[in-house]
C-alpha cells in the first residue's frame, strides 16, 4: 500500500514539476490561503489581549499544531473525500480492479505537492509561538506527538468523509462539515464553544485530542472541563482508535459500492 | 419546450441558470449544511470575541452572531469560493469562439445566467443557515428588508463583474488555477467573510472597507443590520459594479482579438 502510494505520487510530482510557473504560483498560493487564518488571528487580537482567556502566543501555538496536522494530512491524503468524483465519473472501477489498495489510489490521485506552501506556513506559525512561549522540555516532547496524532485523526476524518459519500453519493459537500470543520475548529481554544460541544469531541468524535487537550498539558493549563492533564497524552490512543473506525467505515463503502453498470 | 421559451432571451437565460442548479439540489443542500456548521463556529468565536469586546466596531453580540450567518449566506449567491463561471474551461477547449459569434454580448449571457444561479443559490444555500442561526443562537430581523434584497442583488453583479475579469483572463494566462487562487485569497479575506471588515485596524481597514469585495458580504450585511445608511452602501456597491462590468466589457473586446479561431 505504501509502495502504490508512492509511485503515485511521484508521478503526480513529476507531472506538476512540468509546469514550473504554475507550480510556482500554486505553492506561494497555498502559503499565503494559509496565512489568511493567521491574518484573522491577528485582527482578532488587534482588538483584545485575550480570548477565551488565551493570549496570542497560545492562540497561535494552538493554531500552528492544529493546521500543520492539518496540512499533513490533507497534503498527502486530502483528496480521499474526492471519492464521490471517482464514482460519478466511473473511475472507482478502474481503481478496484488493479491488483492495489484502493484507498492507496483514490488518496495519491490528483496528488498536489504544491500545498506544501500551507505546511511551510503551519511550521512557521508553530515555530514563532515555540518561540514566544518558552515551553519547557519536559512537556514540549509531546508536540511532535500531538502532531503525527493530529495528522492520523485528520486522515481518519477524511477517510470517514470519503466513506460517507458512498452513501451520498450526490451530495460530497457534507464531508467537508466534518473535515475543513474539525480544521477550522481547532484552530481556536475550545474553551470559546459551548462546553457540551468540548464534550462531544472529547468522547464521540475525538477532535479535542488533535491539539485541544495534548494543547493543555504542553501550555500547563487546567481543563475546563475538569478533566486531569495526563488525559492530554491519549491522543495518541484516540488517533489509533479513530483509524480503526474509519478504516472499517471505509471497507464497508467499498463494499456497498455497486458500479453504474452500464 | 420547457416553460421558459415565451422569456425574452436574457430572462431565459436566467431561468436556464437556475435551473441548471436547481438540478442538483442535494449538492445544494450538502452546502447548506456545510455553510450552517461554519456558521455555528464562528459565531462561538465571534461571541468570544464580542464578550471581550463589547459594542466592537459598533456591533452589539447579537449584530455580531447575525453577521456570522449572514456571511454563511453569502457564500452561495455571491459565489466567494471559486470562479464559478464556465468560462476559462470553455476558453482552454476553443468553445469560447462560439460564444462570441452569438448575437448576444457574450458578458451580458454569462450575467444572466449567473443571476439566475445565484436566486437558486440564494433559496437553498442562504435561507437554511439563516434559519439554523436564528433557531441556535437568535438572529436579528433586517433593518430595511427592501433595500437588503437590493444590496444582495448588487453584491451578485458585483461579485460577477470580479469573477468575470478572473475567467476572462485565462485567455491571457495559460493556466488559470493560479489566478483563481488569488481571487480566492482576496475574496474571503477581504469580503468580510472570515471577520467584519469593521473591525480590521487603521488604515488597513478603511482601505478594506474601500475594495470591491467589501460589496459582496460587508455592504449587504451593513444593510441588514442597519449599521450603514442604506442609500450610501448600495450607492457604494453600484460603484463597483458599474467599474467591473466596464472593465469586463472593456477586456471581452480585447479577448475578441486575441481569439483565433482555427479551422473552418
Amino acid at each position: 500500500m505504501i509502495r502504490t502510494y508512492a509511485l503515485l505520487a511521484w508521478a503526480w510530482t513529476r507531472a506538476a514539476a512540468q509546469y514550473r510557473v504554475s507550480f510556482a504560483l500554486m505553492t506561494a498560493g497555498a502559503f499565503v490561503i494559509g496565512g489568511l487564518d493567521i491574518a484573522v488571528i491577528w485582527v482578532i487580537f488587534a482588538n483584545t489581549d485575550s480570548l477565551a482567556g488565551f493570549g496570542p502566543a497560545e492562540v497561535m501555538f494552538l493554531y500552528g499544531t492544529s493546521e500543520l496536522a492539518f496540512a499533513i494530512s490533507d497534503t498527502l491524503f486530502g483528496n480521499v473525500d474526492r471519492v464521490s468524483q471517482h464514482i460519478r465519473a466511473g473511475t472507482l472501477d478502474v481503481m478496484l480492479v488493479r491488483p492495489a489498495a484502493t484507498w492507496a489510489q483514490v488518496a495519491a490521485d490528483r496528488f498536489g505537492p504544491h500545498r506544501i506552501g500551507r505546511i511551510v506556513m503551519a511550521a512557521a506559525v508553530l515555530c514563532v509561538a515555540l518561540a514566544r512561549l518558552d515551553i519547557p522540555l519536559g512537556r514540549a516532547w509531546m508536540v511532535p506527538v500531538m502532531v503525527v496524532s493530529g495528522s492520523v485523526i485528520f486522515t481518519s476524518m477524511f477517510t470517514l468523509g470519503g466513506a460517507l459519500q458512498f452513501l451520498l453519493t450526490d451530495a460530497p459537500e457534507v464531508a467537508n462539515a466534518f473535515t475543513y470543520g474539525g480544521a477550522m475548529l481547532n484552530q481556536y481554544p475550545l474553551s470559546v464553544y459551548d462546553p457540551r460541544i468540548v464534550m462531544g469531541l472529547t468522547y464521540v468524535l475525538p477532535l479535542a485530542f488533535v491539539n485541544w487537550r495534548p494543547g493543555l498539558y504542553v501550555l500547563d493549563r487546567p481543563d475546563p472541563l475538569g478533566l486531569p492533564s495526563w488525559t492530554g497524552l491519549l491522543s495518541p490512543a484516540a488517533a489509533l482508535a479513530l483509524a480503526a473506525v474509519a478504516a472499517l467505515a471505509w471497507r464497508a463503502g467499498v463494499r456497498r459500492y455497486r458500479s453504474t453498470g452500464s | 419546450m420547457t416553460s421558459g421559451a415565451a422569456l425574452p432571451l436574457y430572462p431565459r437565460l436566467a431561468w436556464y441558470g437556475f435551473r441548471r442548479h436547481a438540478a442538483y439540489w442535494a449538492a445544494a443542500l450538502a452546502g447548506a449544511f456545510t455553510n450552517t456548521v461554519f456558521g455555528v463556529l464562528r459565531a462561538y468565536v465571534l461571541i468570544a470575541l464580542w464578550q471581550a469586546r463589547p459594542g466592537l466596531g459598533g456591533y452589539a453580540v447579537a449584530d455580531a452572531v447575525t453577521f456570522c450567518f449572514l456571511t454563511q449566506a453569502c457564500i452561495g449567491p455571491m459565489q466567494l469560493f471559486g470562479v464559478g463561471l464556465d468560462l476559462p474551461q470553455r476558453i482552454r477547449s476553443g468553445d469560447v469562439a462560439l460564444d462570441l459569434v452569438r448575437p448576444a454580448p457574450l458578458q451580458l449571457w454569462c450575467l444572466s445566467e449567473d443571476l439566475g444561479r445565484a436566486a437558486f443559490l440564494f433559496l437553498a444555500r442562504s435561507i437554511p443557515p439563516a434559519l439554523a442561526g436564528a433557531a441556535l443562537f437568535g438572529i436579528v430581523a433586517p433593518r430595511a428588508p427592501a433595500a437588503f434584497l437590493a444590496s444582495v442583488t448588487l453584491g451578485v453583479v458585483v461579485s460577477f463583474g470580479w469573477r468575470y475579469l478572473v475567467a476572462l483572463a485565462s485567455c491571457w494566462v495559460m493556466d488559470d488555477r493560479g489566478l483563481a487562487t488569488l481571487s480566492l485569497v482576496l475574496t474571503t479575506f477581504f469580503s468580510g467573510l472570515m471577520l467584519p471588515l469593521t473591525i480590521f485596524p487603521g488604515w488597513f481597514g478603511s482601505l478594506a472597507r474601500a475594495l470591491p469585495w467589501a460589496a459582496m458580504v460587508q455592504a449587504p450585511s451593513d444593510v441588514y443590520l442597519g449599521t450603514a445608511e442604506p442609500a450610501h452602501a448600495l450607492a457604494f456597491q453600484a460603484l463597483w459594479a458599474v467599474v467591473l462590468l466596464a472593465l469586463g466589457a472593456l477586456l471581452t473586446r480585447a479577448a475578441r482579438r486575441k481569439v483565433v479561431i482555427q479551422g473552418g
